[in-house]
């Protein structure tokens, strides 16, 4: 029988909860296609993870050890998976899409001579066939890819594409194997220093529960006030998308995406946002989302709940007079 | 230091987009421009240069019309430049894109090679680090800061990786090395005229797709089929001049949003 295999992510020794959701999408593609589902936890001395995730329903967890997968490094990570892949072969690897698999599954699949389809949104399995759907064109486009080669193939998912809280749990703990790999001297060239944070965070959006946040759509940083007014005048926090902190026209504690914070307000206004994927993983999972933008065609009223097209500098004021007029 | 850009030229942020008659990809006649993320790539590539000295060369794989981005890169500082010139460029997988500018780059000796971290059209963020498993080099990607160990004097370099929610990490990595640059990691320049006029001059090198075809292979994804994304929100546009627009959106906030 064909297996897939969810590479489950730990740092540091602790389970990234964004695996829940791979393992949700895992135990839904095992359902329909009748394969079976392992789990593989890498790292060193990790397990305790493997056991946790053993709980869920799942046929086999595999504890991947070598001192030398802490810290984590690509090489060191790619090099544990290829041998493990080696001795248990699976037709199909499932991953969140996080910065630390994007750092190392491309290696990994090109080790193998075989391809990695990244930040999947979901799949469908028609005719025996399974296509898996992405994002392209920064959201625009969704397309349903194919994997051509003879495998295994790599996918790996966006955060939010499956509901971590849909995970079975098994009827009894699944079996966990540990299987050593020895990575020899010289595998691994890079070395990583501690991770740390920037600077102190000032402001925490996640607590906010209302945002106004500002992307490109606002042209000059003068213009910034305008939408700290509108913030103000609703009692929001001020937040943008990446290139308005990358110009240095907020701090970069105020950016929301994947590079920044990930929030769920109850209202989420996005001005003169597009939209880009690394910005709505960050915020898509707000109870409302308000946009306006010029371009009707802006990914952004995909998942907006009220959307105005039109020119935010036309809108934006009179839309703070009629919000101090109800308030009043 | 010697220093290979790859980049790529995407259709422009704003503009419209239409599907071709068979669905499986965008009709071409659209506007071009830089990959974001390369932009940054290549103004990192100069001022390394300008601190190091060296060469900064730019590649990209793509139609006659890409060569708009090499020209533009010449003209704010690049030494030279390579086109991987053919149609079928635009449709290769990022496994196959990396093995043809491994091979159109297999006579010269880079110290560093950048690629922006992710492209706008089909958002891969995989050909970097598929090109440094192919050259067998390391890698280090999402790259915020690069600096020679010059204390240390191993030869090496000490990147800053960006990690996720506002972490980062140092690594310390031997050259040569494949880096994959985050936006923002500096301030991009603009060409000047005696820059645009240089370029003109400066070298290019064609490479066409049967002299790489040899190293490639069958693209391993296939786009089957392209469309527009289904809505998962009953998305409520509200119309009419600013000031009726900016009453309807607060009745909205208030009575079903309710957060005023």
């Amino acid at each position: 029988m064909d297996t897939i295999l969810v590479v489950v992510e730990q740092r540091e020794g602790k389970l990234n909860r964004v695996s829940w959701e791979t393992i949700a999408a895992g135990q839904a593609i095992a359902a329909q296609t009748g394969w079976t589902l392992e789990a593989a936890v890498v790292g060193s001395g990790v397990a305790a993870i493997a056991s946790e995730v053993a709980a869920k329903k799942l046929a086999k967890v595999y504890d991947v050890e070598s001192p030398r997968l802490e810290p984590y490094t690509p090489d060191a990570f790619a090099y544990a998976l290829q041998e493990f892949l080696g001795k248990h072969p699976a037709k199909l690897v499932l991953m969140p899409h996080t910065y630390q698999v994007r750092d190392f599954v491309p290696k990994l699949a090109t080790a193998l001579q075989t391809s990695a389809i990244s930040d999947a949104i979901g799949y469908r399995y028609e005719g025996g066939k399974l296509l898996f759907t992405r994002q392209m064109f920064q959201g625009k486009f969704v397309a349903d890819v194919s994997f051509a080669g003879s495998g295994p193939c790599f996918v790996t998912f966006q955060n939010g594409s499956f509901r971590a809280d849909k995970v079975e749990t098994g009827t009894a703990a699944a079996p966990v194997e540990t299987v050593n790999i020895d990575i020899p001297d010289g595998i691994v060239r890079n070395k990583p220093q501690e991770v740390f944070k920037e600077a102190k965070q000032a402001v925490d959006l996640t607590q906010a529960e209302i945002i106004v946040s500002v992307g490109r759509g606002i042209k000059e940083q003068k213009n910034i006030d305008l939408a700290k007014q509108l913030a103000d005048a609703l009692g929001g926090e001020l937040a943008a998308s990446r290139p308005i902190c990358d110009n240095g026209w907020l701090p970069m504690d105020r950016q929301i995406g994947s590079s920044g914070q990930t929030v769920a307000p109850k209202l989420y206004l996005a001005l003169g946002i597009s939209g880009a994927i690394q910005h709505i993983v960050g915020m898509k999972g707000s109870r409302s989302i308000v946009a306006i933008n010029k371009d009707s065609e802006a990914p952004i009223f995909e998942i907006a709940d009220y959307a105005v097209v039109g020119n935010l500098f036309d809108i934006v004021p009179p839309l703070i007079e009629e919000i101090k007029k109800a308030k009043a | 230091m010697k220093i290979l850009v790859c980049m790529k030229q995407v259709p422009q942020k704003d503009a419209p987009l239409k599907l071709n008659e068979a669905g499986t990809w965008i009709r071409e006649d659209v506007s071009y421009e830089v990959n974001e993320p390369d932009a940054f790539a290549l103004e990192e590539a100069l001022r390394q240069k300008e601190k190091h000295t060296g060469e900064v060369v730019v590649v990209t794989a793509g139609p006659a019309r890409a060569l708009q981005v090499l020209r533009e890169a010449l003209a704010k500082g690049a030494d030279r430049a390579i086109h991987l010139e053919d149609d079928a460029f635009v449709g290769l997988d990022a496994y196959n894109t990396a093995r043809a500018i491994a091979a159109a780059i297999k006579d010269e000796k880079f110290d560093l090679i950048f690629t922006g971290l992710q492209s706008d059209d089909y958002g891969y963020a995989q050909t970097g680090v598929i090109l440094a498993q192919i050259l067998g080099w390391p890698h280090a990607t999402i790259i915020m800061q690069i600096e020679k160990r010059v204390e240390q004097n191993d030869g090496g370099i000490r990147v800053k990786r960006e990690l996720e929610a506002g972490f980062f990490q140092f690594v310390d990595m031997p050259l040569p090395a494949v880096l994959t640059i985050q936006s923002g990691i500096n301030k991009l320049r603009y060409a000047t005229l005696i820059g645009i006029k240089q370029a003109k001059t400066k070298p290019l090198r064609k490479v066409t797709l049967a002299e790489v075809q040899s190293s490639m292979g069958g693209n391993l994804q296939k786009i089957e089929k392209l469309y527009v994304p289904q809505k998962s929100k009953n998305t409520e546009f509200l119309e009419g001049s600013p000031a009726e627009v900016a009453k309807k959106l607060v009745e909205k906030l208030k009575n079903e949003l309710r957060v005023i």
